[in-house]
């Protein structure tokens, strides 16, 4: 198995000079089973690179998997060029969405709506399949196998576990690690600690010992308390989940779009600095645009 | 607006009056849901207060809707798994259900009304979401859900003519709003904006309830409010309103494009609305 970022900024797309090195467009990650199965993890801007390349390689079987429905990770899928043309193959997966009552298909309804977007899904000539996924659905492709779990942010949130022959890698989407919203001299706190730590042992169980660990990790702990309950992580938090659950790589993405490459790199010396040695082998990267790994 | 007889304003006020005050926990619901910056945990204790919203936010939160793998015992293990945003929408439906009496004396479908309120507020605020996105999506729940409370206060307290205007209704299809104008002398419109101001509602949402029927549609939240009831109406959950009976209903605002067909493709999946109605009034049960 191996995976390609298209796509490494959070909320909106960042191009320009101080972002040309790790890239501006929005979450995007491309994944292939050693079968060659592909596997789209979020629709952001990426996504339209990653379709230009696809195109050398027609028909095309895209699984696309969305892990919520905010724009910086749907924006790209109307300009997913393989939609458009006959012979190809899109199955779209998602959450539902309880409080409007909308399954995955909605995440390109609302973007295909006539005023805001020229072509109309009847006109798309590709075979376009919606699967909205219950908690916890694991879903066959080919050689592949992708779990979901459910995470913390604003909207619900999946996060993927993607298995093949052995090799294992999971995607956050993003996710605010748990914490107490008691005080703790609050009567609940003790009660809302004991859940607290019994999803994050879930959720920890699901992310066990993958070999790639990609986790939103937006702020800076410095910068985290004035954005507590926005639903996005922190770099210290990333690293903290990874040796918890044991993984051997992690991928630090859902960059901030006001940092700079300078200032991303700083923030990231700054945290190895603090990190050094780290414990279990675990090795630290940061998401760039390009990057490609092979587990 | 014609003038009432002094007994009918008298029979109407002592009705208003005697409707159940709007529950301290609703107003609070309301109140932290339109606060950006709420505390999870203030909202929690205040739902936590009321046992009767409790029950009906675990309900809907273990049905088959939302497929969790593990069974919710608490408001807080709900905001664990669904977070607080999720949490405070299902309160403030469940909340505003619990108001509606149980039963009357005018064979008036409750539970058909329930849901036609559950369908309205939705539609609404959907509608709100596409075409007047300036409106607070809580608001337009809320007022969605009560536009035709009117119909409530008089089937709890004039059950005899509320009946009669049913009747008139039925068998000469004209619109409930009007027959309720020829048996009572007044409609559910007058009544149920002077109970939405006795909750002390701020105004804008009790003029758009006064005026849901017309003749004008002064804000963009009146607006969204006459196409709900239109669409609603077309979904068979109009709680016997037929305000399209005789085909007099003004037209629709520019922002709609002129076309309800058109709107009601928009909106997606209403059976999916449907649905989520019908949850919601049964977990109200
Ligand atoms: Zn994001
Ligand atoms: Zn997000």
């Amino acid at each position: 198995m191996k995976f390609k970022f298209w796509g490494v900024r959070g909320s909106i797309p960042s191009p320009g000079p101080k972002t040309a090195r790790y890239g501006g467009n929005t979450t995007c990650i491309e994944v292939r089973s050693d079968a060659g199965k592909l596997i789209i993890l979020d629709g952001g801007t990426g996504i339209f690179a990653l379709a230009q390349a696809l195109l050398r390689e027609l028909p095309v079987e895209a699984n696309i998997f969305i892990t919520h429905s905010h724009w910086d990770h749907i924006q790209g899928l109307p300009f997913f060029i393989p939609l458009f043309i006959p012979g190809n193959s899109v199955r779209l997966h998602g959450a539902f969405d309880p409080v409007s009552g909308n399954g995955i298909e909605k995440v390109m309804a609302v973007q295909l709506q006539y005023s805001y977007f020229p072509v109309r899904e009847a006109e798309m000539k590709a075979a376009i399949e919606y699967e909205t996924l219950s908690i916890g659905q694991p879903v066959e492709v080919g050689d592949a196998v992708v779990t979901n779990t459910l995470l913390n942010h604003p909207v619900i949130d999946f996060g993927y576990r993607i298995e093949c022959n052995g090799k294992s890698m999971f995607f956050t989407g993003d996710h605010e690690p748990y914490y107490n919203i008691y005080d703790p001299d609050d009567a609940d706190y003790a009660e809302y600690q004991a859940l607290i730590d019994e999803k994050q042992a879930s959720v920890d169980a699901a992310m066990r010992g993958v070999d790639a660990l990609i986790v939103d990790s937006s702020y800076t702990r410095e910068e985290y308390p004035s954005k507590k309950g926005w639903g996005h992580g922190t770099f210290d938090g990333a690293i903290a989940m990874a040796l918890r659950v044991g993984a051997k790589h992690l991928y630090c993405t859902h960059h901030e779009p006001t940092r700079s490459d300078d200032e991303l790199e700083a923030v990231f010396a700054d945290l190895m600095q603090r990190h050094t040695p780290l414990p279990q082998g675990l090795q630290v990267h940061l998401a760039y645009e390009g990057l490609e790994v092979v587990l | 607006m014609q003038k009432l007889s002094a007994e009918l304003e008298k029979r109407l006020g002592s009705a208003v009056e005697s409707m159940p005050a709007f529950p301290k926990s609703v107003q609070r619901v309301l109140e932290l849901t339109r606060d950006i910056n709420c505390r999870p945990k203030d909202l929690i204790e205040v739902i936590e207060k009321d046992p009767v919203i409790t029950i009906k936010v675990l309900k809907v939160v273990n049905s088959a809707y939302y497929s969790l793998p593990n069974k919710i015992t608490s408001i807080n293990q709900a905001v664990v798994y669904l977070g607080v945003n999720t949490l405070k929408n299902l309160a403030l439906s469940f909340s505003t259900i619990g108001i509606l009496p149980r039963q009357n004396g005018a064979g008036f479908d409750i539970q058909h009304y329930l849901v036609s309120s559950l369908v309205t507020a939705n539609v609404t605020r959907s509608l709100c979401a596409k075409f007047a996105m300036d409106v607070d999506q809580n608001d337009a729940y809320i007022t969605g859900l009560l536009l035709d409370f009117g119909k409530v206060v008089f089937a709890q307290f004039m059950p005899d003519e509320f009946n009669r205007a049913l009747k008139l209704s039925e068998e000469y299809n004209m619109p409930l709003h009007k027959a309720e104008e020829a048996v009572i002398g007044t409609d559910h419109t007058l009544v149920g904006a002077r109970l939405a101001k006795r909750w002390q509602f701020p105004n804008s949402l009790v003029n758009c309830i006064a005026g849901h029927h017309g003749p004008e549609y002064p804000t963009p939240l009146a607006q969204c409010l006459h196409v709900a009831d239109l669409i609603a109406e077309r979904l068979g959950y109009d709680s016997k309103g037929k305000i399209s009976a005789r085909g007099e209903v003004e037209a629709l605002h520019v922002r709609f494009g002129g076309d309800l067909d058109k709107v009601i493709r928009e909106l997606g999946d209403t059976t999916k609305i449907i649905e989520e109605a019908l949850q919601f009034s049964q977990a109200g049960a």
